[in-house]
């Protein structure tokens, strides 16, 4: 009966089932040793299995003619032309940043980048996509100085700059914040690496910082819920050294100019276990590791400590065999360690050794071919109903509406976080944060890419799967906003608990939601990742589909010619005006005043629409036909047009075509405010042109006004940009004191 | 041996870090707290007792590397390991 | 005009600096290792921002007592001009060319903006083609910018005219609300008594290409380039 118990202890502890350690004698022929034990639990996680998720992460749409690699490695990659690839990717950092704010969104970041580096791209921009429960509360306070001091610190001190990302605030998050991360980098086509291991007694190579014993079970850590428990779990963050790291990206980088390198991975969840079976799996062959060889921080680690470390800022190579001086010669430039920690073989086992002893010896292939795929069972999720009598408030109080809405935590003005990035650093960043997608140049070259996050909450709540559409069609429109062409997607997952069928249910219609508009607008998915059991004492979040976007602009000399615009442009709707009030952050926060009451079914998506008026977005671009440009997105037309024009210091004036007095309350309110699909706003002193343009491709331009100054004009009423800009630029300051 | 070097910001400068910290403390209800100052604490490891020469080294690292001498001071003690 | 752009370990704007030199001057600098003792001459040394050493310790720190910097004081004895941006600035203030010190900014958080930056001094190969306080924008990014030195120091810093810049406002105002770090006097940068050696926290070479922003920055570069041919 002990022995049955404490099997189970163990198990427990390791996050495997029965029927798993089952599977794992079958493997082995024999009963695993707590080392290999450790490894199988390590490698069969929900983290790096992806055992829930698979079956349905199969069938997203990973393929274009521009995709050099897709899911699968440590990034996606997408040709852009002139022998350039772009490579990006998004990770989560859920659960260590609840535990630890700095040191869990610092090593967020630290290892997404590894990710982008890893393929020989030197990493070009950074997104962040952060949710937290209720900005009253002191927690969520400190979790958000935490958390954007720790992006803040580790990306400036790589000299990376943080361009973008989003930041909302709900109290389905009060338990459970998010932190994803987003890197992308630019390589050339001709000199990209993969983790793909290779040749017969070629070296495996470990460089960076020494192993110690932080983040052990990290891995583990990530595929289990919070509950009273967790506040013991706190040794298991790793600690950042961002300074490490720039050595390490530097030797990295110079090291693969030459052509030494056979293959490399970065060590990331799971240490040097992951990586190392990974590398052997994929390139079906064995691995053999002396632990004797690894460098290590602290005397006496074991065996089982080494191998499931989560120590930062390691690197595995795996070098063509005789290049293991020239290479020393690098690593010992930048004052990395680097140690040949083993050798590629022909058994297609991994085999850990230890002075002189085979301490572990699991089939690779095998393995990996018997990796748990779970088929969780999952029920569709409940359809709301629509709100029958909502009761709209007056016209005349427009004003007051306008400077409660841009006041609001996830509308206003996010300056207090990105002025803690340094945003500028690396030279080349065209649009920095402020509303819409980010620019940033293709150094030395006139292309430059947009790179947008984007999910609306309201609506996935509301349902997962037109939720998730319109999270990918809001990065879309971002993008092409800008001036620039989708070319691929990225997505972070982040769900409650799988085991629960109405979770499971959510993730399920949220993958179908990207396979559905990823398809219908030819856009692949090249990368992602799936963070799972985002629950406290199954009080879960809610579903968040992070949709990261990159567009490519072929010719900045187009963009931004006057980075000022003057009075007298015309502004412009692309699309119809708007007849949706359910979901919408108007409904959520003016009508029933945050009392968190269920905000009906999300807005209508129409994919017809959006390829419509996106083509007719892009190409007006093209004929510079546009000044500025907008997706009409959360918060309505007159919000998303606001924000265009804030920091710009230029106010307009509605037409009284557009909304005036002789509407009722309800339709001017869902006018201006209503949130719907496919709209964009338009500034422009080309409106002939345009409007013709627009007239023979038979899509909708509805003019809404002129730019003027000083102030703003609606109805009857006057606001003053002046007090408007401060009321939406401090409005933060407030809230986080 | 172990040496233990205790930097902190001279007098006269002003410390933010631990007034901000003075605040929390305040708040949190340890109201007689009338000042904090922080610094950083330096921790050397010798293989063996050091001689009248080597406190002199250990001296001068203090001041040309440990310390900002403009705006730093230090206080070196000594510890049996 | 031969130009080097030291790298120390750590260093991120050296690539920034011998892009934005290039670019507006024609002249491509050299990267010089922070180990090297010895290396030909240069007419002009700069000494770029980033985090060398992690900003471990405290910002320039380190760096001060790498290899180069022995053979870089010598030089600054002879007159050539070196220029310290953001952290060159704070290597140099621990290498003792430069007076005074950079702490932690005053509102404990790293800020990244546009700037105001007066030009307090426009007689010096560095600023010679800007206009008598004029006012600029340039960008800072720093966490450790607060620049501080005893009373004597700044009488010194007036009297000799060695204040350079200093954060205002758009008028060309010494403003408290202008201070982004609590600099003593809105000091933004500094040059030594020789007018040779200059440090300051803005980055001229992020504001030297209208599309960045702004290009405020382009007549820093030809005032010294003009200075010196």
């Amino acid at each position: 009966m002990d022995k049955k118990n404490n099997l189970k202890n163990l198990l427990d502890i390791h996050n495997l089932s029965q029927k798993e350690y089952q599977k794992i004698i079958q493997l082995l022929k024999r009963e695993p040793n707590k080392l290999e034990l450790g490894i199988f639990s390590a490698m069969w996680s929900e983290h790096c299995s992806y055992k829930s998720s698979k079956k349905w992460l199969k069938k997203l749409p990973t393929k274009s003619k521009h995709v050099i690699c897709g899911p699968g490695e440590n990034a996606g990659i997408i040709d852009i032309g002139n022998n350039d690839a772009v490579v990006f990717k998004i990770e989560s950092h859920n659960h260590p940043s609840f535990l630890e704010p700095f040191q869990g969104s610092a090593t967020g970041v630290g290892g997404i980048l590894r990710d982008v580096f890893t393929m020989g791209a030197r990493p070009i921009a950074i997104l962040d996509s952060l949710r937290f429960g209720e900005i009253k509360k002191k927690k969520q306070k400190y979790l958000l100085s935490g958390v954007v001091s720790g992006i803040s610190n580790y990306g400036n001190c790589m000299g990376i700059p943080t361009v973008g990302g989003e930041c909302f605030f709900s109290s389905n998050y009060n338990n459970n914040i998010l932190v994803n991360a987003m890197a992308i980098g630019l390589a050339k086509k001709s000199k990209l690496f993969f983790s793909k291991a290779s040749g017969y007694d070629n070296p495996v190579v470990y460089v960076g910082a020494k192993t110690g014993k932080d983040g052990i079970h990290g891995a583990t850590m990530a595929s289990a819920e919070f509950d009273k428990n967790s506040k013991l779990k706190k040794p298991t963050v790793q600690v950042g050294d961002p300074f490490t790291e720039k050595l390490l990206m530097e030797a990295c980088l110079e090291l693969m100019q030459t052509n030494m390198v056979v293959a490399i991975q970065d060590m990331g969840a799971a240490g040097l276990t992951c990586s190392s079976f990974e590398m052997a799996s994929k390139g079906k062959c064995g691995i053999e590791l002396n632990i004797n060889n690894v460098p290590i921080r602290e005397k006496n680690m074991t065996p089982y400590e080494i191998m499931l470390s989560e120590s930062q800022e390691r690197m595995l190579i795996i070098l063509k065999k005789g290049t293991e001086q020239k290479v020393k010669k690098i690593f010992n430039k930048w004052d990395l360690n680097m140690s040949i920690i083993g050798k590629i073989t022909n058994t297609k086992k991994m085999i850990l050794r230890k002075d002189n002893e085979t301490i572990a010896n699991i089939p690779i292939e095998l393995t990996e071919k018997n990796t748990p795929e779970y088929n969780r069972s999952w029920i569709y999720p409940k359809k709301r109903k629509k709100i029958k009598k909502i009761i709209f408030p007056n016209k005349k109080e427009i004003k007051k509406i306008v400077f409660k809405l841009l006041k609001d935590e996830n509308l206003c003005s996010k300056k207090w976080i990105w002025e803690q990035y340094d945003h500028m650093v690396m030279c080349d960043t065209i649009k920095p944060p402020s509303y819409g997608a980010a620019i940033v140049r293709i150094h030395n070259t006139s292309k430059a890419l947009a790179m947008t996050t984007d999910c609306n909450t309201n609506y996935c709540d509301a349902d997962p799967f037109i939720g998730t559409m319109h999270a990918v069609s809001e990065s879309r429109r971002n993008i092409i906003a800008t001036g620039a062409v989708p070319i691929a997607i990225t997505n972070n997952l982040n769900f409650g608990n799988p085991e629960d069928k109405k979770i499971m249910g959510q993730f399920v219609m949220s993958v179908k939601g990207i396979i559905e508009s990823c398809t219908k607008y030819k856009i692949p998915v090249i990368s992602g990742n799936v963070s799972l059991y985002n629950e406290t004492n199954k009080s879960h979040i809610s579903p968040t589909p992070v949709i990261g976007m990159v567009g490519l602009i072929k010719n900045t000399k187009k963009l931004y010619k006057n980075n000022t615009i003057k009075k007298n442009y015309k502004i412009f709707l692309v699309g119809k005006k708007s007849t949706n009030i359910f979901c919408s952050a108007f409904l959520d926060k003016i009508i029933f005043k945050n009392t968190k009451r269920d905000l009906g079914p999300p807005p209508p998506l129409d994919h017809k629409e959006e390829i419509k008026n996106g083509n007719f977005i892009i190409n007006s671009f093209k004929k510079d036909l546009i000044s500025f440009c907008n997706d009409s997105g959360s918060g309505g037309m007159l919000i998303s047009l606001i924000k265009m024009v804030i920091d710009k210091n230029i106010g307009f004036e509605i037409n009284q075509n557009f909304v005036n007095n002789t509407m009722t309350n309800e339709i001017f309110f869902k006018i201006l405010f209503g949130e719907d699909s496919g709209k964009y706003i338009v500034i422009t002193n080309n409106e002939r042109k345009l409007i013709n343009y627009a007239k023979s491709n038979k899509i909708n331009l509805i003019e809404i006004g002129k730019t003027v100054k000083n102030n703003i004009y609606i109805n009857d009423e006057y606001i003053s940009l002046i007090k408007l800009k401060d009321n939406y630029e401090e409005s933060f300051f407030n809230y986080i004191k | 041996m172990k040496v233990k070097i205790e930097v902190m910001l001279r007098d006269e400068i002003l410390d933010p870090q631990g007034n901000t910290i003075k605040k929390s403390l305040n708040n949190l209800g340890f109201k007689r707290v009338t000042s904090v100052r922080q610094g950083k604490l330096i921790e050397i490891n010798l293989k063996s007792k050091p001689s009248i020469q080597e406190r002199q080294t250990i001296k001068k690292m203090c001041e040309d590397v440990l310390a900002n001498s403009l705006t730093e001071k230090y206080k070196i003690k000594f510890f049996k390991k | 005009m031969k130009v080097a752009v030291v790298v120390f370990p750590g260093s991120n704007c050296d690539r920034d600096i011998f892009s934005a030199i290039k670019k507006i001057t024609g002249t491509k600098p050299s990267y010089l290792w922070h180990k090297e003792k010895n290396f030909s001459k240069f007419d002009l040394i700069v000494l770029p921002g980033g985090y060398s050493y992690g900003d471990y310790l405290r910002c320039g720190a380190m760096a001060s007592h790498s290899p180069i910097m022995n053979e870089i004081k010598k030089r600054s004895k002879k007159g050539i001009p070196i220029i310290g941006i953001c952290n060159g600035f704070q290597i140099l203030t621990e290498s003792k060319l430069l007076l005074g010190s950079l702490l932690q900014n005053i509102n404990l958080k790293f800020v990244c903006n546009k700037a105001k930056i007066k030009v307090t001094n426009n007689r010096t190969i560095f600023t010679n083609k800007y206009k008598n306080n004029e006012v600029l924008k340039i960008p800072i990014a720093h966490m450790e910018g607060r620049f501080y030195c005893d009373k004597y120091t700044l009488k010194k810093l007036i009297d000799n005219e060695q204040i350079i810049f200093q954060y205002c406002d758009i008028k060309g105002n010494l403003k408290d609300a202008n201070n982004p770090n609590g600099s003593i006097l809105n000091i933004a940068g500094i040059s030594n008594l020789s007018g040779n050696v200059l440090g300051m926290m803005p980055h001229p070479e992020r504001c030297s290409e209208k599309i960045l922003g702004g290009n405020s920055g382009i007549r820093f570069f030809e005032s010294i380039f003009e200075s010196f041919n």
